[in-house]
């Protein structure tokens, strides 16, 4: 029996960490919001990897700090590791990377969630997605109640008809052994949209008293107090190691021996899985010259002895499972305590959404994280959070926020998700930025703030800290340019000689010297050059003069970028009118519907002679 | 909005009497300032009024002249496009015009695609919007035809080729991009190797450019002058070059008044042949002209014999005109080489002209004039590294992708060791995206794709 239960704002179905950030986000901007959960203890569950961050995500996670959103914030409080990878290989690719704690991550956000103003929190099943004329009304529980609300956000990641695989063992089930959420998926077709259907899988869970680690190389944290979130304090936390481990010619022969009970062979498992993360039989298969691959051993949390094989993701049979497991040094001995499956779900085609990630077709409908077919926290997050505001600002009859693929990776994942056909569970790499260079985890809160600011989700907290960074840095870069120094000057002379440094020809100022590569700005610091400043400064003033040359080159190129990307296209625009059109392209433009000549581009099957014409026609209805 | 310089020869492809090139952009009379030298010094093109036509030179970066040229310039939005026009009448046909394009292009300048010019005009509203349909029938045509020719091209050797490189260029990125994504799967790549990877293809390049240019030898052929002062046998050679009695032969110094031109073929090479007047200081209002034409000749030629007579010796105005053609390619001819009087040594001829290539003639007997011909072949190759592998010939639009691409990799090969992978990803891409436009591809996503082929990437 159906019956009303309220009204809302805003309802968030799903609450890992596309809807998380999606709830906190609306309920931030002032909307009365509810968060709907098939249960209240797996909130911002972590049911794969333990970590958080790495390229590309790093990025991402910064990002979502800087507008507002929350991931940052809660990996500093629940980190049990954290480090920068790619250090060397320059500004654009370094990133942070944490191992979290699952337990205290979900401890912590559910604080978050709980202590926000604005926000209700619901363990029911949502079944029913109400529509009248095309704009979202009402959702409906299994248990009858009804909430009528203006937009719904549905971040149900791999839950909409999951199914599990483990050998030739197959069930019905969400992530970590959860409930499937099996209704939903007629509804979102009964609102007419299309869905396909994905799989990804994750590795066994060992017990960390049965493992050798003498047989494994330690990977410690990095000692500084390093952290995510532009608020967090630097604090240090205690540093839990992962180790090394790596598989053996015994390990693959297992493999192979078992290749015919594997799902992934046997056509069991017929939804697209990831390339970046392919089950470890398929490795074995289609690398057979390597005889080993790098495995990883994490702890799951402080409190824990649950520990995670990273590289061993597989939907092998159990027993091959453990057979596996016991060829791995180290392993020898190992008990498992969570087996590795392969789960496949519905996801919603995302070329049906707009850049706000809005559906095209129904009014105030929103779709966020794994629903649409990405992968990866980080990427539900990015979704969630844009998702969230947008359907705050639907409410607030605002336009919605696009992040542009120059501005943002969230710009970037977005745009990609909607424009391009995928394949596979998309993932973010720094290698999709075209201006990646402009893209960095350290400016993220340059980038991006003040556009946070003006939505409504930087508090003054936040506000005041990012503006004392601007101002110094401003007042710095002034310093730096005007502080010169002659080739007779004593102390600059010896310092350049000590780092290797050719000697000053002419009088040069302090920003030019930071340029050389030698240089470092810590040792300008302590020869007394620069005065005492927070490590976020001396950051970006150091990545900002050596690099300057090469963001120039971006920036210029994101100026020709940005000419077709401000070129919008109406949003009423009848394809089939626009004389001249190659048949590929009509159907491709009407598939997408892009919103500028630029996003129109860069639809494969749209040509360039596609694309005058579509500027032409544009010109000429604009005339008339 | 559309706010890039962009440039195409605007009149049809063959031999005219004249040919225009068509700048359009909001910057074209900046650049074309650049590049244009005006007759009278006191004219700033910057400051012409629309409308105007001023005689002058395209000059190269070193300020020689490349072609005498008229410039029009239409100031927008009262131009064809409805933005600043430059136009640049190049006289001589074809090859001038050719020249003349590829400096505008290395300026800030792109190559206009199909049609732009007419689109821009549509878009800038100086066409009306009924003739909206006609325009994209035009620019469909005109990108269909141009897509043909690409297609074409791109199964022959051409396509192949920069298959080759495309492909190497995506090993390259793709073991940049892995390691950079994936840090914990692949390795850091060994930057020796990087370098030796990258050379290589900058070599390919050179080579196919090389060849290209070769071809274009071949194609379009050269320009040679032969000059001198007056009565060292500048005529008499011509006239052995062809085979005939072209030019008249008297003993009489300045006999040719006006420059005698036609065509040789040396190995294959077309050449064009100038006679020109002797070069002296002359009252004669007739001789006079000659020498200023002479002087002309000069200018646009692609190579310069420079004729000296054994039997006068080596006099102050030999020197004088070698040292008004010093940046040009030239050969020392020494004519007369058969008289028993022989004013010019050997020792001379190492003082002033040293490092220069010489030969000892007699144009009379016929001797020596092989080893001319060698030469010749052997100077208009030199510098164009051994590409003979190859039969390729690029159009312009190839050609400057080609060189932009090349010019990236260089980029690369300069920075690599002292900025990091993230930076040298810059160069690389965009050394891709110019070798993209050349087979219409975007290479992005094959670049992905590498990534996951030759990785084992998962963790």
């Amino acid at each position: 029996m159906k019956y009303d239960a309220g009204q809302y704002d805003v309802v968030v179905i799903g609450a890992g960490h596309a809807g998380c950030e999606a709830a906190l986000a609306a309920a931030r901007m002032g909307c009365q919001t509810l968060m709907v959960t098939l249960n209240i203890d797996t909130i911002a569950q972590m049911p794969c990897n333990p970590s958080v961050g790495g390229p590309a995500k790093a990025q991402v996670v910064r990002e979502i700090d800087a507008l507002g959103g929350e991931m940052g914030v809660n990996i500093d409080k629940s980190n049990i590791q954290i480090r920068i990878i790619n250090t060397g290989k320059g500004p654009a690719v370094q990133a942070l990377r944490a191992q979290a704690d699952k337990q205290e991550y979900h401890q912590e956000m559910v604080k978050t969630l709980q202590n926000q103003p604005g926000l209700d929190i619901l363990m029911a099943e949502i079944q029913g997605i109400e529509a009248d004329n095309g704009r979202i009304s009402a959702v409906v529980t299994k248990t009858g109640a009804c909430f009528s609300c203006r937009a719904v956000v549905i971040t149900t990641g791999t839950y909409l008809k999951g199914r599990i695989i483990i050998g030739d063992v197959i069930y019905d089930g969400g992530p970590g052994n959860q409930f499937p959420a099996t209704a939903l998926s007629q509804s979102l077709r009964d609102l007419g949209l299309e869905l396909g259907r994905f799989k990804t899988g994750t590795p066994p869970r060992i017990d960390r008293k049965t493992v050798d680690f003498s047989k494994m190389i330690e990977q410690p944290g990095d000692p500084r107090p390093l952290r995510f979130s532009f608020i967090s304090p630097r604090l240090k936390r205690e540093q839990i190691p992962c180790w090394l481990t790596h598989s053996t010619p015994a390990t693959h022969q297992i493999v192979m021996d078992n290749i015919e009970r594997a799902p992934l062979f046997t056509g069991v498992i017929k939804g697209r899985g990831p390339r970046y993360c392919p089950s470890f039989e398929d490795k074995v298969v289609r690398f057979s010259h390597k005889d080993s691959h790098q495995l990883f051993v994490e702890p799951e949390g402080r409190n824990t002895d649950e520990m995670y094989v990273q590289g061993l993701n597989t939907s092998l049979p159990e027993d091959v499972q453990m057979a596996v497991l016991h060829s791995i040094p180290g392993l020898e001995k190992v008990k498992m305590i969570r087996t590795g499956y392969a789960i496949e779900y519905d996801y919603v085609i995302p070329s049906q959404l707009k850049l706000s990630l809005e559906a095209r077709t129904v009014d105030g409908l929103f779709t966020a994280g794994q629903i649409n077919g990405t992968s990866g926290y980080e990427e539900a997050a990015a979704q969630g959070l844009i998702a969230g505001i947008n359907a705050a600002r639907k409410v607030q009859e605002k336009e919605p926020l696009v992040l542009k693929r120059s501005q943002a990776y969230l710009g970037v994942l977005i745009d990609d998700l909607v424009t391009k056909d995928n394949e596979e569970p998309y993932r973010l790499l720094t290698s999709r930025a075209e201006y990646r260079l402009l893209l960095r985890q350290d400016n993220a809160d340059l980038r991006l703030t003040r556009i946070g600011r003006e939505i409504g989700l930087v508090d003054d907290k936040r506000w005041e800290i990012f503006q004392c960074k601007v101002d110094m840095i401003e007042k710095q870069k002034i310093n730096m340019r005007s502080l010169s120094f002659t080739p007779l000057e004593q102390g600059m002379a010896q310092f350049l000689q000590e780092k290797n440094s050719a000697p000053l020809r002419d009088r040069v100022s302090l920003w030019e010297i930071l340029r050389r590569p030698e240089v470092k700005i810590e040792d300008l610091q302590s020869r007394g050059y620069l005065e005492d400043m927070d490590l976020d400064v001396l950051e970006q003033l150091e990545i900002q003069s050596k690099y300057e040359g090469y963001i120039r080159k971006q920036e210029e190129q994101v100026r020709r970028f940005e000419k077709l990307e401000n070129r919008k296209i109406p949003e009423g625009i009848v394809y089939g009118e626009v004389y001249g059109l190659s048949n590929e392209a009509l159907q491709k433009l009407e598939k997408v519907r892009p919103a500028s000549i630029g996003q129109a581009a860069r639809i494969s099957g749209v040509n360039p002679a596609d694309i005058n014409v579509l500027l032409i026609n544009l010109e000429k209805k604009r005339r008339k | 909005m559309l706010q890039d310089d962009i440039a195409a020869l605007s009149t049809p492809p063959g031999e005219g009497g004249i040919a225009i090139i068509r700048l359009s952009g909001p910057g074209v009379i900046n650049q074309a300032a650049r590049i244009f030298r005006p007759h009278n010094p006191g004219l700033d093109i910057k400051e012409r009024p629309g409308y105007s036509l001023t005689l002058g030179h395209i000059v190269d970066d070193r300020g020689l002249k490349i072609d005498e040229v008229l410039l029009g310039i239409m100031k927008g939005p009262k131009s064809y496009t409805g933005e600043d026009v430059v136009e640049i009448n190049c006289h001589g046909g074809i090859l001038p015009a050719r020249r003349c394009l590829k400096r505008v292009l290395d300026c800030e300048i792109r190559l206009a695609e199909p049609g732009e010019f007419t689109k821009r005009a549509f878009l800038n509203g100086r066409l009306d919007a009924s003739q909206a349909e006609a325009v994209i029938d035009i620019i469909r045509a005109k990108t269909e035809k141009g897509l043909k020719v690409a297609l074409n091209q791109l199964e022959g050797t051409i396509g192949k080729e920069i298959g080759l490189i495309e492909d190497a260029l995506i090993g390259i990125n793709a073991a940049i991009e892995a390691s950079v994504d994936f840090p914990d799967e692949v390795e850091e790549p060994d930057y020796e190797e990087l370098k030796v990877r990258i050379a290589n293809q900058i070599e390919h390049m050179k080579k196919l450019l090389s060849s290209s240019r070769r071809s274009e030898i071949y194609r379009d052929g050269i320009k040679a002058a032969i000059i001198g002062k007056p009565n060292v046998g500048k005529s008499s050679l011509l006239n052995a070059l062809l085979k005939q009695e072209k030019a008249i032969v008297t003993e009489l110094p300045g006999t040719t008044r006006d420059v005698i031109e036609d065509y040789i073929n040396i190995r294959g090479i077309p050449v064009k042949i100038m006679d020109t007047a002797g070069i002296r200081d002359t009252k004669d209002p007739v001789e006079s002209i000659g020498v200023q034409r002479a002087r002309q000749a000069i200018e646009g030629a692609d190579l310069i014999i420079l004729v000296l007579d054994v039997g006068s010796g080596l006099v102050r105005e030999d020197l004088e005109i070698f040292k008004s053609i010093e940046d040009h390619k030239i050969i020392i001819l020494v004519n007369k080489d058969d008289l028993a009087e022989r004013m010019i040594k050997a020792d001379d001829i190492e003082k002033h002209f040293c490092q220069r290539t010489v030969i000892w003639v007699s144009v009379k007997e016929g001797q020596g004039l092989e080893l001319l011909e060698n030469t010749i072949e052997e100077m208009v190759f030199s510098g164009l590294l051994e590409g003979e592998d190859y039969e390729v010939a690029f159009n312009l639009r190839q050609k400057h992708s080609m060189e932009k691409g090349m010019k990236s990799l260089e980029d690369a090969m300069n920075n690599l060791g002292s900025l990091p992978l993230d930076c040298l990803a810059v160069d690389i891409g965009g050394a891709l995206e110019k070798l993209g436009e050349i087979s219409g591809k975007s290479l992005k996503e094959d670049v992905i794709n590498r990534i996951f082929h030759d990785f084992c990437i998962g963790k």
